[in-house]
């Protein structure tokens, strides 16, 4: 009779590993998503930013961070807003700034992905910003750059866009301090949302008291439940008594689906107005990602009132992304 | 190099005795330890010899398992048209280095399998590898594209063993009633991966990863109101359809009820469907990227059971090798689909390992139950059948690794993976094709 060996567990290999984002210290390398980030590390995000706040309210907005580094801007995908505000933020890093649109350029010429990032890998690049149409994108992206190269996410499908929800809990932490009382409502299109998927996990990160998602069922994901929110399917008691009311862009090509009846239809049952408004906290902040669609999914009155901090949330954006830029390629020196 | 393999065309021993192994032939409810008996490229007898009998060559496989070739419902040798991927030398040479005798390709090639020209190609360079034997299946459709009936007759003559889709919509409901009826009329019988086109734009199945992931997905409905439609269909028309890589746990129950009611339908599944679920492509696996989509750990129980049960009859490779560039790029983009060939017989015997099902079940899923629902004479040690078989080192203990792999495509998400269960010979028609080499990976 043979000798019967037990079994051993399937054997988990490194590619399971979340941890493609930090070195060997544990420090910051690539920012794949806020998924996987130990919750000291998104506050040590948050307070280098802090100190960058005070560089971008300079005459003089420069620092020499990044002098010698080069940062190329690889958009796959069309983007103003984020692309301009890492552009600010690593110019004024010093750093050398590339932008390339390749959804433009080479892949239309049939050059495939990796042949791209061979490419500027030979052309000596420190960095590489991402944005890209797939989910999963950045962190393949991330598993193929050379050992010396960091890669930050810029959004990537519907996956992630990690450093737009680091800029929103600066945002709220800046306003509102202590996440473990908040009640926040993302409202909105979850389902194709990469912006959402990283706020809920940044906003959990940090324990906060109650993440809500509030949409109707065809623009949430399966199962969201178990990442850690609260459905709620109409607006009024999605954001009765709410901290913070984060606003999602509704993409106009999702009207032409058969997701919504139509934008008039959604305003009057999502559309944030102020008479809804003033069910949520009085001190509650309105937030969105832009680009907004006024009348559709938020009105106006409240893009602009009092409660807005949709502009501040760009100023942010700039000093966030400096603290991720600073803090991914200054591994070596003290911060 | 892993053993030695030979092709069909090295001489033979015009009689051969395997004696004293574990004989498994579920299709004669045989399961015990004796002789099996080849002459002249043929079964003569599994224990008690023949008249006459004298054996040239003795093998001794005793503590082995002595069990009919495996029969692989769905396998892509990627040969006409892609075979920078693979081609039918590499994946027939790779099949009977895992006990597999016989194959069908589904009729996704370039170009598609829907004209006698291609078969006689697909059969010229199967039968010039002289190794696992090769049945194609024809295109349903002209160019599978779901508009104009094939050449249903011609594709018959030439050596087609059925017709399908090889997972190609047909969106037309009077097409596909009429490609039924008319492939009732000639005695063929189709092959059909039930897919909701609309519901299945995506990669990943509709569930707490895919959400979490932000990847298209694609639920269980895409599959369960396919088959409904079908199966109303097969009511309507008579004909033999066979329900191939079965994704969802419902479909399983669905099966069992329109068996019930008497109509001619059979089911398989997919290895890697036992075993992976849609944890496995957590961190953009691309590995486990595979269409229908990895479920949930529910799917995958109900669909063990179903084996288990006998509802789904076969367990097959869905095999599909890929060159390396198909799986480096973000998961969306990548190619669907596992390198499966030398995994088959390995992770179904897993199942019997697991306590799942029991050896002759097992052996079964991958030998008689995909012969008989397509139809083909093999997966048996019945006296006269071509003794396609193999002999099975229950005990080999071995970890499968990418490195090893014989066919083209590396493309596993098992590598790593240790069994229990290794094939060590493989004959066909009598013919030792390939013999493990102690001592080799």
């Amino acid at each position: 009779m043979a000798v019967k060996f037990v079994r051993p567990k399937r054997v988990r290999l490194a590619r399971d590993n979340w941890n493609i984002q930090l070195d060997e210290q544990g420090r910051l390398r690539h920012l794949v998503d806020v998924q996987g980030l130990p919750p000291q590390l998104i506050t040590q995000i948050l307070d280098t930013a802090e100190s960058f706040v005070s560089v971008t309210d300079r005459s003089i907005k420069k620092v020499p961070l990044l002098r010698g580094r080069t940062v190329f801007n690889l958009f796959f995908e069309p983007s103003t807003r984020t692309r301009t505000t890492f552009e600010l933020a690593e110019k004024r890093l010093s750093a050398d700034v590339m932008n390339l649109n390749v959804a433009t350029s080479a892949t239309t010429k049939g050059e495939s992905l990796l042949d791209t990032l061979r490419n500027l890998e030979a052309m000596q690049a420190d960095l590489f910003v991402v944005r890209h149409a797939d989910s999963g994108a950045a962190h393949f992206i991330a598993s193929q750059v050379a050992p010396h190269i960091s890669v930050v996410n810029a959004g990537d499908g519907r996956y992630a866009h990690p450093t737009q929800a680091l800029l929103d809990l600066f945002t709220i932490r800046h306003f509102k301090q202590d996440f473990t009382r908040l009640r926040v409502a993302i409202v909105g299109d979850v389902l194709h949302s990469r912006v959402a998927r990283s706020q809920i996990h940044a906003l959990n990160s940090v324990n906060t008291g109650e993440v809500r998602v509030v949409a109707p069922p065809t623009l949430l994901p399966a199962a969201v439940e178990r990442m850690g929110v609260h459905v709620y399917p109409d607006l009024e008691s999605g954001i009765r008594d709410a901290d913070v009311i984060i606003m999602l862009r509704l993409q106009k090509e999702r009207m032409r689906g058969a997701l919504l009846p139509s934008e008039g239809e959604y305003f009057q049952r999502f559309g944030l107005t102020p008479e809804r408004l003033a069910l949520a906290r009085p001190d509650a902040i309105v937030m969105h990602p832009g680009p907004v669609n006024r009348g559709v999914e938020i009105a106006s009155a409240v893009a602009d009132g009092p409660q807005s901090v949709i502009l501040d949330q760009v100023s942010f954006g700039i000093a966030v992304r400096m603290a991720v830029l600073s803090m991914c390629l200054n591994r070596g020196e003290s911060q | 190099m892993t053993g030695h393999i030979r092709d069909r065309r090295s001489t033979a021993e015009p009689s051969l005795r395997i004696i004293d192994g574990r004989v498994i032939d579920p299709a004669n409810g045989v399961d015990a330890v004796t002789d099996v008996f080849v002459r002249d490229g043929r079964i003569a007898g599994v224990g008690q010899p023949p008249e006459d009998f004298r054996a040239v060559r003795t093998i001794d496989a005793s503590g082995r398992l002595v069990i009919p070739g495996v029969v692989d419902a769905w396998a892509r040798l990627r040969e006409p048209g892609e075979t920078h991927k693979a081609n039918i030398a590499s994946e027939t040479r790779a099949a009977v280095t895992a006990g597999v005798t016989r194959l069908a390709c589904p009729p996704d090639t370039r170009p598609v399998i829907d004209s006698t020209a291609v078969i006689k190609l697909v059969q010229e360079r199967a039968e010039a590898a002289a190794l696992a034997r090769v049945h194609p299946i024809g295109a349903l459709t002209r160019e599978l594209e779901g508009s104009q009936l094939s050449p249903v007759a011609a594709l018959r003559e030439a050596g087609c063993i059925a017709l399908g889709q090889a997972g190609r919509p047909v969106t037309d409901t009077r097409v596909l009633r009429y490609a039924m009826e008319y492939a009732a009329s000639q005695d063929m019988r189709i092959v059909l991966q039930p897919s909701d086109p609309w519901l299945a734009e995506g990669c990943a199945h509709e569930g707490p990863v895919a959400s979490r992931l932000g990847l298209p997905a694609i639920p269980a409905a895409a599959e369960t109101t396919a088959l409904a439609h079908t199966l109303a269909l097969v009511e309507a028309t008579g004909v033999r359809v066979h329900f191939t890589n079965l994704s969802a746990g419902r479909s399983v129950e669905m099966i069992e009820r329109a068996r019930d009611r008497g109509l001619p339908v059979s089911a398989s599944v997919s290895a890697h469907q036992l075993f992976l679920t849609e944890m496995d492509i957590d961190a953009f696996d691309a590995d486990c990227h595979v269409l229908p989509p990895l479920r949930s750990e529910r799917d995958r129980n109900l669909l063990r059971q179903g084996v288990a049960d006998g509802i789904i009859e076969g367990i097959q490779s869905d095999h599909q090798p890929h060159e390396a560039d198909a799986k480096l790029a973000p998961f969306p983009a990548t190619e669907p689909g596992i390198a499966g060939l030398e995994t088959l017989l390995p992770l179904t015997l897993k199942l019997a390992d697991e306590g799942v099902l029991d050896l002759a079940t097992a052996v079964a899923a991958i030998t008689c139950g995909p012969a008989r629902t397509l139809g083909l004479e093999a997966g048996t040690l019945t006296t006269g059948a071509s003794a396609d078989l193999c002999i099975v080192d229950p005990d080999a203990y071995w970890t499968f690794e990418r490195e090893h792999m014989h066919s083209r495509g590396r493309n596993t998400p098992f590598h790593g993976w240790s069994f229990e269960h290794r094939v060590s010979h493989t004959f066909i028609d009598g013919q030792l094709v390939f013999e493990h080499a102690p001592g080799d990976p």
